[in-house]
């Protein structure tokens, strides 16, 4: 346990630092405001991974880390869309997904905001419509903010998040 | 006539590039003779996919990589025009059985093997559309009122089915776990994917070749190095071009940090699943300061983009090399420590050790591969049975536990993160100068391929263009579709509260399965 504690104090507290890098803002923030004044300022979001690679989710992941720390804005991920204020979709929405998908936006009570995450999401990312992908979350659900990159960098997911809960 | 008389009536050919592997075109009794050989002699099959060659006038072909010790055949069998099918190799290797579902799926070509349930295909297409076929041009709305997948029902006192998934309860990409469980128990787990299948295949037709490298880096983004190194073996195979030693031994380095920031993501999800989220905490921020330096020196978080047909996008000077010398100075220390208390920490142990265990021969008996494989005690590793360069010169020590637990994957985890460290250093310390990358837009060769050993296992990129037309076909195959079969047997008999551990420390792809 001693070797545990020593390693906690030499760790110390890692504080995020204030965006090195400019980076574009997320589409259609002024709706997630009014969102925000809906919900007051801890949101719950449901994620659902509609046919990614995987590297949007990384990104996800990364935001739980103790740099970004995206809790401590008052995000949480919930696992039933049942919970969940926010619908976080990445990918270019695979066909096999796109029942699921809709089932998960039906289920989430209102008032609800989907953000589709990554360039596949907003229908820009290298994987176009196909016989298998459908090539936008918007082709099955209305999205209401767009997050650009392949994949986002979690600043660039923190900041939106920020703008997201900022008081209007 | 023996088997190994019938193999030695193929005309092979030796492919070009640094890997040992011939082609020949064989009819269909060499196509299962070869394949019994392999098996007999501890081999295994590395891939089996198919193209559309009517156009060229050679109907449907199948192709097969196998692989034994020391040597790699890759195997073309014409399957016919109108009913195009094949003898299937399923009695020979499992990983045959999914494979040849996913076959018909895309193309149409039936093995005749009797599990003709769909695979890859979920509503998106028809029983009777493949998407595979050159002259497939359709993007319909989704194939209505399909009929439900049919699981295997396991029959018995007190027996439930408890359907997880295709959107699990965590940031977890999709697929669906179906369990048959009594009580708490897990007797039987039947795994169901194809839901992230986006048509990668169809969309690198497409694309030119060398462009296509961007795609192959967003197939499986925790591979992305992996996947687009062996994408560029296969073109530079293709177009007959000598990558230059510093491009090498570049690669060889960003193989090595992709596996490190794995291992240490997984590493930290492990003590989180385990109960203890110190080591999550941990685990994540060294994983985050090591996509930092990603970032800054290779140009993206998960060296999208980096590697590139004929070389690699980015360069090191002096500084940047120490800067990255010093940083795994650091990570060994800390990851030492965090070991020690790993290690020492009782609750975890107790989770980790004799829970989702697989053994050897089960391991062999499915052709399992890479970090899974080792853990169960199977001496398996590209860079150390057969190394390219500049591995040849490096000495890889391979990291084995024979338990094939969570604690030996765990293990092997932690052993693999000092010794590609070292591999690092090493990279950095002989580091060759010269030029980084050199035009790769020759047209020779009509069969090329690259093989990657990736942090989960080969990454295969198989790529055949026709003689005639102006048509190239992908095929890219991850270690996965060995792997997950693993996962069905190793959480057999353990409770279901475990399986998300045990998922967790096979970690295997979606993404790059669902191809």
């Amino acid at each position: 346990m001693h070797k545990l504690i020593r390693q906690i104090l030499k760790t110390g507290i890692v504080r995020h630092p204030p965006s090195a890098r400019p980076e574009a803002p997320p589409e259609g923030c002024a709706e997630g405001r009014a969102l925000v004044a809906q919900l007051g300022r801890a949101i719950t979001v449901r994620h659902v991974d509609a046919g990614s690679c995987n590297g949007c989710e990384l990104e996800i992941h990364a935001l739980g880390n103790a740099l970004y720390n995206l809790a401590a804005l008052g995000v949480r991920f919930v696992a039933s869309p049942r919970h969940a204020d926010i619908l976080l979709v990445t990918g270019p929405v695979s066909r096999a997904m796109a029942d699921p998908l809709r089932a998960a936006w039906e289920a989430m009570p209102d008032p609800k905001r989907v953000v589709a995450l990554g360039d596949c999401a907003r229908g820009c990312g290298i994987f176009t419509a196909n016989y298998a992908t459908l090539g936008a979350v918007s082709a099955v659900i209305p999205v209401d903010i767009a997050i650009p990159g392949c994949p986002p960098s979690p600043e660039t997911i923190r900041e939106a998040f920020a703008a997201l809960m900022a008081r209007s | 006539m023996s088997p190994i008389d019938v193999a030695r009536a193929v005309r092979w050919t030796r492919l070009p590039g640094p890997l040992p592997i011939d082609h020949g075109s064989v009819d269909s009794a060499q196509w299962r003779a070869i394949c019994a050989q392999c098996r007999a002699e501890g081999g295994r099959l590395a891939a089996l996919w198919g193209s559309d060659e009517r156009a060229a006038g050679q109907g449907f072909l199948v192709h097969a990589i196998v692989a034994s010790a020391q040597r790699r055949f890759w195997i073309t069998l014409g399957a016919g025009d109108a009913d195009p099918r094949f003898p299937g190799l399923g009695d020979l290797f499992p990983v045959a059985s999914r494979l040849e579902r996913a076959l018909f799926d895309l193309l149409g070509v039936s093995s005749g093997a009797p599990d003709t349930r769909p695979w890859l295909r979920h509503e998106a297409w028809g029983p009777a559309d493949f998407p595979l076929r050159r002259d497939f041009a359709r993007a319909d709305p989704m194939a209505p009122g399909a009929p439900p997948y049919p699981f295997v029902a396991v029959r018995g006192a007190g027996v439930h089915e408890i359907g997880v998934g295709p959107i699990h309860a965590g940031i977890i990409e999709p697929g669906h776990f179906r369990f048959s469980v009594v009580g708490d128990e897990i007797l039987r787990l039947e795994e169901r994917f194809g839901y992230t299948h986006k048509g990668a295949a169809k969309r690198f037709e497409a694309m030119g070749l060398v462009d296509g490298a961007r795609l192959a880096g967003r197939l499986c983004a925790d591979s992305s190095a992996a996947y687009a190194g062996a994408y560029a073996m296969a073109v530079e195979a293709l177009s007959g071009c000598t990558v230059p030693p510093r491009a090498l031994w570049l690669r060889a380095l960003a193989w090595e940090r992709e596996r490190i920031a794995n291992h240490l993501g997984d590493l930290g999800a492990l003590c989180q699943d385990g109960g203890l989220a110190f080591g999550h905490t941990q685990f994540g921020l060294l994983k985050e300061r090591w996509l930092q330096t990603h970032d800054r020196l290779f140009g993206h978080r998960y060296l999208m983009d980096a590697v590139i047909p004929g070389g690699v996008a980015y360069d090191l000077d002096a500084a940047a090399c120490r800067s990255l010398d010093a940083e795994c100075a650091s990570i060994l220390e800390t990851t030492r420590r965090l070991q020690d208390i790993v290690d020492d920490h009782a609750g975890l142990q107790e989770r980790f050790l004799e829970t989702g265990r697989i053994d050897e021969a089960r391991v062999r008996a499915l052709g399992g591969l890479g970090l899974a494989a080792r853990a169960s005690g199977i001496a398996c590793d590209l860079r150390v049975n057969t190394p390219l360069p500049p591995y040849d010169r490096l000495q890889t020590r391979i990291a084995v536990r024979p338990q094939g637990d969570v604690a030996a994957r765990v293990g092997v985890r932690f052993d693999e993160i000092y010794e590609s460290l070292r591999l690092i250093r090493e990279v950095l310390a002989q580091l060759p100068g010269g030029p980084v990358r050199v035009p790769c837009d020759g047209h020779g060769g009509l069969f090329g391929v690259g093989i990657v050993e990736g942090w989960r296992g080969e990454v295969l990129v198989a790529i055949t263009r026709s003689p005639s037309a102006a048509a190239h076909h992908v095929h890219i195959h991850d270690p996965s579709w060995q792997n997950w079969p693993l996962l069905e047997h190793a959480v057999l008999g353990d409770l279901v509260p475990d399986f998300p551990l045990i998922n967790k420390s096979f970690n295997l792809a979606y993404s790059g399965h669902d191809l």
